[in-house]
C-alpha cells in the first residue's frame, strides 16, 4: 500500500462520521444491548468488575482467616468451615480473581485499543468467554453458600480430593469450575493472540508493539499450553469420582503423584500468567512516568519471551519434598535459577530507564515503587524455595505462604492497582482522586508488609500451612495477631480504594484524552472511547505511537463505516492485507454459554448430562454460526475475491 | 562508600531480627539444628539470606538514586530520542548486571547441589531402620525386627539413639501426608502407593516437635509428633521395653480397666498387645502409658486429658476418626489408669 | 463550511480484498490457536499414558490389548479421507458452488463411515473404563479423539446444510477451508492416538 496525499476518502465532516460509526458499532437499546453485545469495552468492563468482586470476596474470606488464626486454640472457625474457606480463598483468588483479571479482563479492555483497533477478533467468543467465566464463579460460590464448598486447598491433591476421603459434591464443585475458567481463559488467550498478531495498526510492526502487548500475547500462549495440563487433571478426578475411572487410584494402578505433574505443569506456568502481565504493566507506567521510551526494548522483549519458556521447565520444584530422584531435583533447581536472569534483565531495564528519564510520580508510579520492595523480597525468597535442601524445610509453612502472596501481589496486585490509577481516566473519563489514593497506597503497602513479613519468620519456626489452629506453646501467637492486625489495614485500604473509585466516578476531575501524555495508542482516542475506538484508524511510526509519529502522520482510510468493516494485517510488518466484517450483536453467545453451564453443572450429578446437555449446545452453536440475512447482505456488499 | 555502609547495617539488623525470632530452645524450628542434615540447611539459609538481603539494598539504592536524582515536579515532553552514547553506556551496566547475577547464580546453585549431595551421604553407614507410616491424623511407627513377636509398633513418637545414623521407611495408609522434624530435618511427603526413605541424624539429647506438613483433612492441624533423642543405652532400654506385651493389671481397678477395654468398643480399632484387642485401625495403645502425649501431640498424656479424649473425642478433635464413648464414670476412671499402667 | 477541506495523508485500503484463505484470514489463526489447544491436550494425555505405564509391571495389566481389526480399519478411512478432504478445500478457495456441495457431502459420509467404525472399536478395546488405570487412559484418549471427530462431523454438517440452504458468501468458502483444515488435525491426530491405543500394549 502506497501512501497517498488526497482528500479525505471518508465521506463527510468528523461530525457526521461520528454520529455514523456510533450507530455501526452501537448495540441494541437497554437490556437486549446488554446481553447481545460483543463490544470488547463492554465486556472488558464486566471482567473487570466480576474479577474485582471476586478478589473482595476472596479478601472477606482471608480476613475470616486471619481472625480465626489471631490467637492460639481459637474458636471462631472450625476445621470444616476453615477448610472451605481456605480452599474458596485460594480458589478464588487464583482462577477467579488474578488470571482473569491480569489476563483476560486487562488485554480484553486494553489490547485492541493499545493495536489501534475498533474490536477484539472473534467478539463473540469474548462474550461467551465473559459468561462462561461468571457463571462457573457463580456456581462455586453458591455451592460454597450452601456449605458444599471444596475443602482440599486449592490444587486438591489426590487422594484426598478422591472419590474415597472427600464423599459429597464438594470437590466435583472445585474440578467443575476449573472447566469453566479454563475454557474462557483458552477462548481469550485465541482471541487476544489473534488480535494481536492480525489487527494492528499499519506501521505497528512487531518490533514496535507495546511492551503490555507483548507481555500479554507471551501470556495468551502460555495459557493456551498450560491450561490443557489442568484442565485434563480436573477431568481425570472428576471421572474417578463420577465413573469409577483409576486414574489416580494407585490399588489400581494409578498413580497419586500423576496428578501433581500434571497439576504443577499448569501450576507453575500459572504464575507467570499472572505476574507476566504485571511485568507488561510495569513497562508501560514506568515509560510514562520517566517521560522516555523505556530503556533496552529488545532485552525486554526477549526476556518476557524467555521467562514463558523457562515457566514451563520449573513445575517439579513444587513436588522437591516427594522424593524424586536427586539428579531431576537438581536439574529443576538449576531452571528455577535459571529464571532469575530473564527476571534481573527486566529488572535493570527497568531501573536504567529510571534512571535516565525525568521522572514524574503521580499514584500509578507509587504502586510501581511498592511493586519494585514487595515482588523483589519475594523473588529473592524464591531463590531460597529454588534450594532443594531449603526447600524441604520451608516448603508448605508459612514461609511459602508469605513466599508466593510477596511475589503474587507484589507482581500483580501492585501492577493491578497502578494499572487501575493508570487506565482508569481512560475507561471513564475522569481522574482517580490524589488524596484517597495516596492513603489507599500507604494503608495497602503497610498492611500488606505487616500481614506477610513475619509469616517467613512463623515458618521457619515450625508453623505448616492450612491448619485452622496451634497450641498455645509453640508461641505463634504474637506474631499471628500482628499479622491479623495488618490484614485489617490491608481491608481498609481497599476501602478507601472503592471510597475512590465512587467518589471519582461522579465527580472527579475531568481527564481528557490523554491526562499523562502518555505515547501508546490508547491515549490518541477520547476517555471513554466511543463504541468505534476510534475516529480515524491510526498508523504507527514508532514504539510511541503518540510520540513519534510524524505530524502529518497518515490515517487509514477506505474502511467503510456503514457496516462493521475492519482491517486487517499481516503478523510481523502490520502491512494492510485484507478487510473483513466484525460480526454484530448477538444473544447467542448468551445462550450458548447457559448450554455449556448445564453440562458442565449437570455432569456434576450424573454422566447422562453430556449426553443430553450436548443437544442445546450444538443448537445454540448453530444459531451462533448461522449467518442472518442482513449480515450477509452487509458481506456480499463488501466482497472482494482476490484476483489470481 | 555509603552504600556498602548501608549494606553492613542491614544485613546486621536483618541477622539480629531473625535470630531473635528464632525461638527457644527445642522449639520446633529450623534455626536450631540439632543434627548434621538440618545443620547442613541451615547454612545454606544462611548463605542464600546473605546474598538476598545484599541483592535487596543494592537494588534499593538505584532505585533510590534515580528517584531523588531524576525527579521532576512536572510532567515534561518524553524523550523520543535518548542520547545514543549515553544509552550506551547504560547498556554496558546493564550487561554487567546480567552478568554478576549469574555469577551469583552459580554461587548458589553449587552451594544447594552440595548439600543435597550431602543429604544422601549418610547412606552407607549401619541404620536403625524404623517406619513411618501416616493416618489421618496420626502417626504410626514401627521397629521392624526379624523376630516378628520382637516388632515394635508404637504412635505419635519416635525413639531414637543420638549420633547413630537413622533411616526412615516412609508411607502412607490413606491421603498424602508429610513428615517433619524441622530442628532434623527438612520434610518428605508421605504418599500412597509409594515408599521413601528418608536418612537423618541427631546429634543432641532432647525431645523434638515435628507435625504434619501436607494438607490432609480436617484434622491436619492436630497431627504432630515427638523425636525423642537419648544416649544408645537409654534407647536400648526403651526399646525392649516396648518389645514387652501389656503387663498385666495388679489391682481390681486396672483389671476392671482391663475389662471395660477388652468389652467395650476399643478393640475394634485398637491393638493392645496381651489382650484380645488387635485391630490396627487406630493406634497401638500396648505401652500408651508410656508416651508424652495422646491424640497425636494434641494433649499432654495424664488422666484428666485422656478421660476427655476417650468420653468425647469430637469435642477436642472434631472429624476425628475416634467415636464418642458414653461410659460410667467408674468404668471411664478404671480405663484412663489401666492405660496409663501401660508402660 | 463546505469550502474547508482538512488535508491530511491517508492510507488507503479500500481496494484490499475481503475473501482470502489460508494464514491471511482471521479464522485460519483461530483455527490455529484451537489446535494448538487440543494438541496439547493429546500430547498430555499420551504422556499420562506412559507415566502410568511405569507405574506398573506388565502392559496392559492383566487384560487383553485391543483387537486390531476395526482401528486398522478406521485409519484406512482416515487415511483415504485426505483425498475429498483436499479436493473440497481447494475448489472452496476457487468459490466453485457445486463442486464444494459435492466434497462436503462426501465428507459428511467419511465421517458417518468413521463414527460407525468407531463405535466398533471402542466394542473391541477388551476392557471397561473402570477396570484399572491402563483401562481408563485408554477409553480417555479414544474418548478425547472421538469428541473431535464428532464436532468436526457436526460442523461439516451444518456447512453443508448452509451450502445447500443459503445464504451463502464468500466467507462461508473460508468456512469450508478452514473445516477442511480441521479435518487434517482430527486426521493427523489420530495416527499417534492409533498407535499408542493398539500398538504400545503390545510393544511395551
Amino acid at each position: 500500500m502506497s501512501t497517498v496525499d488526497i482528500v479525505s476518502a471518508s465521506p463527510g465532516t468528523d461530525a457526521t462520521r461520528h454520529e455514523r460509526l456510533k450507530d455501526t458499532w452501537g448495540d441494541p437499546p437497554g437490556i437486549r444491548g446488554w446481553f447481545t453485545t460483543v463490544n470488547h469495552k463492554r465486556i472488558g468492563t464486566r471482567y473487570i468488575i466480576t474479577a474485582f468482586i471476586f478478589f473482595l470476596l476472596g479478601g472477606i474470606l482471608a480476613v475470616l482467616m486471619r481472625l480465626q488464626l489471631a490467637r492460639p486454640e481459637n474458636h471462631f472457625l472450625n476445621p470444616d468451615q476453615y477448610n472451605q474457606i481456605f480452599t474458596m480463598h485460594g480458589t478464588t483468588m487464583m482462577f477467579l480473581f488474578a488470571v482473569p483479571m491480569m489476563f483476560e479482563a486487562l488485554s480484553v479492555y486494553v489490547i485492541p485499543l493499545m493495536v489501534g483497533a475498533r474490536n477484539i477478533a472473534f467478539p463473540r467468543l469474548n462474550a461467551f468467554s465473559y459468561y462462561i467465566y461468571v457463571f462457573g464463579g457463580i456456581m462455586l460460590w453458591v455451592a460454597f453458600v450452601y456449605n458444599t464448598g471444596p475443602d482440599v486447598g486449592w490444587f486438591a491433591y489426590v487422594p484426598l480430593s478422591g472419590p474415597a476421603y472427600t464423599p459429597g459434591k464438594r470437590a466435583d464443585f472445585w474440578a467443575q469450575m476449573i472447566t469453566f475458567t479454563e475454557l474462557s481463559a483458552l477462548a481469550v488467550a485465541v482471541e487476544i493472540s489473534v488480535t494481536i498478531m492480525k489487527l494492528r495498526a499499519p506501521g505497528m510492526s512487531l518490533n514496535r508493539m507495546p511492551m503490555f502487548c507483548w507481555s500479554e500475547f507471551v501470556t495468551a500462549l502460555m495459557v493456551i499450553f498450560a491450561m490443557p495440563a489442568v484442565m485434563l487433571s480436573s477431568t481425570m478426578l472428576l471421572m474417578d469420582r463420577l465413573v469409577a475411572t483409576h486414574f489416580f487410584n494407585p490399588a489400581e494402578g494409578g498413580d497419586a503423584l500423576l496428578y501433581q505433574h500434571l497439576f504443577w505443569f499448569f501450576g507453575h506456568p500459572e504464575v507467570y500468567i499472572i505476574f507476566i502481565p504485571g511485568t507488561g504493566i510495569v513497562s508501560t507506567i514506568i515509560a510514562a512516568f520517566s517521560r522516555r521510551k523505556i530503556f533496552g526494548y529488545l532485552g525486554l522483549v526477549l526476556s518476557t519471551v524467555a521467562t514463558g519458556f523457562i515457566g514451563f521447565g520449573v513445575w517439579v520444584h513444587h513436588m522437591f519434598a516427594t522424593g524424586l530422584p536427586q539428579l531431576s531435583d537438581n536439574f529443576f533447581t538449576a531452571a528455577s535459577l535459571m529464571i532469575v536472569i530473564p527476571t534481573g534483565v527486566q529488572f535493570f531495564c527497568w531501573i536504567a530507564t529510571l534512571w535516565s528519564g525525568k521522572l514524574h510520580f503521580e499514584l500509578p508510579m507509587w504502586w510501581i515503587g511498592g511493586f519494585f520492595f514487595v515482588f523483589l523480597i519475594g523473588g529473592l525468597t524464591g531463590l531460597m524455595l529454588a534450594a532443594v535442601p531449603l526447600d524441604w524445610q520451608v516448603h508448605d509453612t508459612y514461609f511459602v505462604v508469605a513466599h508466593f502472596h510477596y511475589v503474587l501481589l507484589g507482581g500483580a496486585v501492585f501492577p493491578l492497582f497502578g494499572a487501575i490509577y493508570y487506565w482508569f481516566p481512560k475507561v471513564t473519563g475522569r481522574m482517580l482522586g490524589e488524596t484517597l489514593g495516596k492513603w489507599h497506597f500507604w494503608l495497602f503497602f503497610v498492611g500488606f508488609n505487616l500481614t506477610f513479613f513475619p509469616m517467613h519468620i512463623l515458618g521457619m519456626r515450625g508453623m505448616p500451612r492450612r491448619i485452622y489452629t496451634y497450641p498455645v506453646e509453640m508461641h505463634w501467637g504474637t506474631v499471628n495477631a500482628l499479622e491479623t492486625l495488618g490484614a485489617s489495614l490491608m481491608g481498609l485500604a481497599v476501602l478507601a480504594f472503592l471510597a475512590n473509585v465512587v467518589k471519582s466516578y461522579r465527580s472527579g476531575v475531568m481527564a481528557g484524552a490523554n491526562p499523562w501524555l502518555a505515547g501508546t495508542l490508547e491515549w490518541g482516542t477520547s476517555s471513554p472511547p466511543p463504541n468505534y475506538n476510534f475516529l480515524d484508524l491510526p498508523t504507527a511510526g514508532g514504539r510511541e505511537p503518540l510520540w513519534e509519529n510524524a505530524p502529518d502522520q497518515p490515517v487509514v482510510t477506505g474502511v467503510r463505516e456503514d457496516i462493521r468493516a475492519v482491517l486487517v494485517t499481516k503478523p510481523m510488518d502490520a502491512e494492510p492485507d485484507h478487510l473483513t466484517l466484525s460480526p454484530s450483536p448477538t444473544i447467542w453467545p448468551f445462550l450458548a454459554a447457559l448450554a455449556v453451564t448445564a453440562l458442565f453443572i449437570g455432569s456434576i450429578f450424573t454422566p447422562w448430562a453430556i449426553v443430553w446437555g450436548s443437544v442445546p449446545i450444538a443448537v445454540t452453536l448453530i444459531g451462533w454460526f448461522w449467518p442472518t440475512k442482513k449480515e450477509s447482505e452487509n458481506k456480499k456488499g463488501m466482497e472482494k475475491w482476490e484476483k489470481k | 562508600m555509603r552504600a556498602s555502609k548501608y549494606l553492613r547495617w542491614g544485613c546486621f539488623a536483618a541477622v539480629a531480627m531473625l535470630s531473635a525470632c528464632g525461638g527457644r530452645q527445642n522449639q520446633q524450628t529450623m534455626l536450631h539444628p540439632v543434627g548434621p542434615m538440618s545443620g547442613r540447611i541451615e547454612s545454606l539459609w544462611w548463605f542464600i539470606f546473605v546474598i538476598a538481603v545484599a541483592v535487596f539494598v543494592i537494588v534499593w539504592i538505584f532505585l533510590a538514586g534515580a528517584a531523588a536524582k531524576r525527579k521532576v515536579q512536572e510532567q515534561l515532553p518524553p524523550d523520543v530520542y535518548p542520547d545514543p552514547s549515553y544509552e550506551q553506556k547504560l547498556l554496558r551496566r546493564v550487561m554487567v548486571a546480567t552478568g554478576i547475577t549469574v555469577i551469583v547464580l552459580f554461587a548458589i546453585l553449587g552451594h544447594s547441589v552440595i548439600t543435597s549431595k550431602y543429604m544422601n551421604s549418610l547412606q552407607s553407614k549401619n541404620p536403625v531402620s524404623i517406619q513411618v507410616y501416616g493416618h489421618q491424623w496420626w502417626w504410626e511407627v514401627q521397629y521392624p525386627n526379624p523376630d516378628v513377636s520382637q516388632w515394635v509398633t508404637t504412635a505419635n513418637e519416635i525413639h531414637v539413639p543420638v549420633g547413630v545414623p537413622v533411616v526412615l521407611q516412609t508411607g502412607s495408609r490413606d491421603v498424602i501426608h508429610s513428615f517433619w522434624a524441622p530442628n532434623i530435618h527438612g520434610k518428605r511427603d508421605l504418599i500412597p502407593g509409594q515408599s521413601s526413605a528418608l536418612w537423618f541424624q541427631v546429634d543432641k539429647e532432647g525431645t523434638y516437635r515435628g507435625q504434619c506438613a501436607e494438607f490432609c483433612g480436617h484434622q491436619h492441624a492436630h497431627m504432630a509428633f515427638y523425636i525423642v533423642a537419648e544416649t544408645p543405652e537409654k534407647f536400648q532400654a526403651w526399646l525392649e521395653q516396648q518389645k514387652k506385651p501389656a503387663p498385666e493389671p495388679s489391682n481390681d481397678v486396672l483389671k476392671h480397666g482391663k475389662e471395660v477395654l477388652e468389652k467395650g468398643t476399643c478393640v475394634m480399632c485398637h491393638t493392645v498387645r496381651g489382650t484380645n484387642a488387635g485391630s490396627r485401625l487406630g493406634p497401638d495403645l500396648t505401652h500408651v502409658g508410656s508416651r508424652l502425649s495422646i491424640a497425636a501431640g494434641t494433649l499432654p498424656n495424664n488422666a484428666g486429658s485422656l478421660g476427655g479424649w476417650i468420653s468425647d473425642p469430637q469435642a477436642i478433635k472434631p472429624g476425628v476418626r475416634m467415636p464418642p464413648n458414653p461410659m460410667s464414670s467408674e468404668d471411664l476412671q478404671a480405663l484412663v489408669a489401666y492405660l496409663q499402667s501401660l508402660k | 463550511m463546505g469550502e474547508e477541506v482538512i488535508k491530511r495523508r491517508e492510507l488507503y485500503v479500500g481496494d484490499l480484498p475481503t475473501v482470502v484463505f489460508g494464514h491471511r484470514s482471521l479464522i485460519w489463526w483461530g483455527t490455529i490457536g484451537m489446535m494448538a489447544i487440543e494438541g496439547t491436550m493429546f500430547a498430555i494425555v499420551i504422556g499420562s499414558y506412559f507415566y502410568l505405564r511405569t507405574r506398573t509391571t506388565d502392559w496392559p495389566p492383566g487384560l487383553m490389548p485391543p483387537a486390531l481389526l476395526w482401528g486398522i480399519l478406521n485409519t484406512v478411512v482416515f487415511l483415504l479421507s485426505v483425498v475429498p478432504n483436499q479436493i473440497t478445500k481447494k475448489v472452496a478457495e476457487k468459490g466453485q458452488l457445486g463442486p464444494v456441495r459435492i466434497g462436503l457431502v462426501v465428507m459428511c459420509i467419511v465421517g458417518v463411515a468413521n463414527l460407525v467404525i468407531r463405535v466398533f472399536e471402542f466394542a473391541s478395546l477388551n476392557c471397561q473404563w473402570d477396570a484399572n488405570a491402563y483401562a481408563s487412559i485408554l477409553w480417555f484418549l479414544i474418548g478425547l479423539h472421538t469428541v473431535h471427530l464428532a464436532t468436526d462431523w457436526t460442523d461439516t454438517v451444518v456447512l453443508t446444510v448452509l451450502f445447500f440452504t443459503g445464504p451463502i458468501e464468500g466467507k462461508r468458502y473460508m468456512d469450508v477451508s478452514e473445516n477442511s483444515d480441521y479435518w487434517y488435525f482430527v486426521v493427523l491426530t489420530w495416527l499417534p492416538i492409533w498407535f499408542v491405543i493398539y500398538f504400545a500394549p503390545r510393544l511395551l
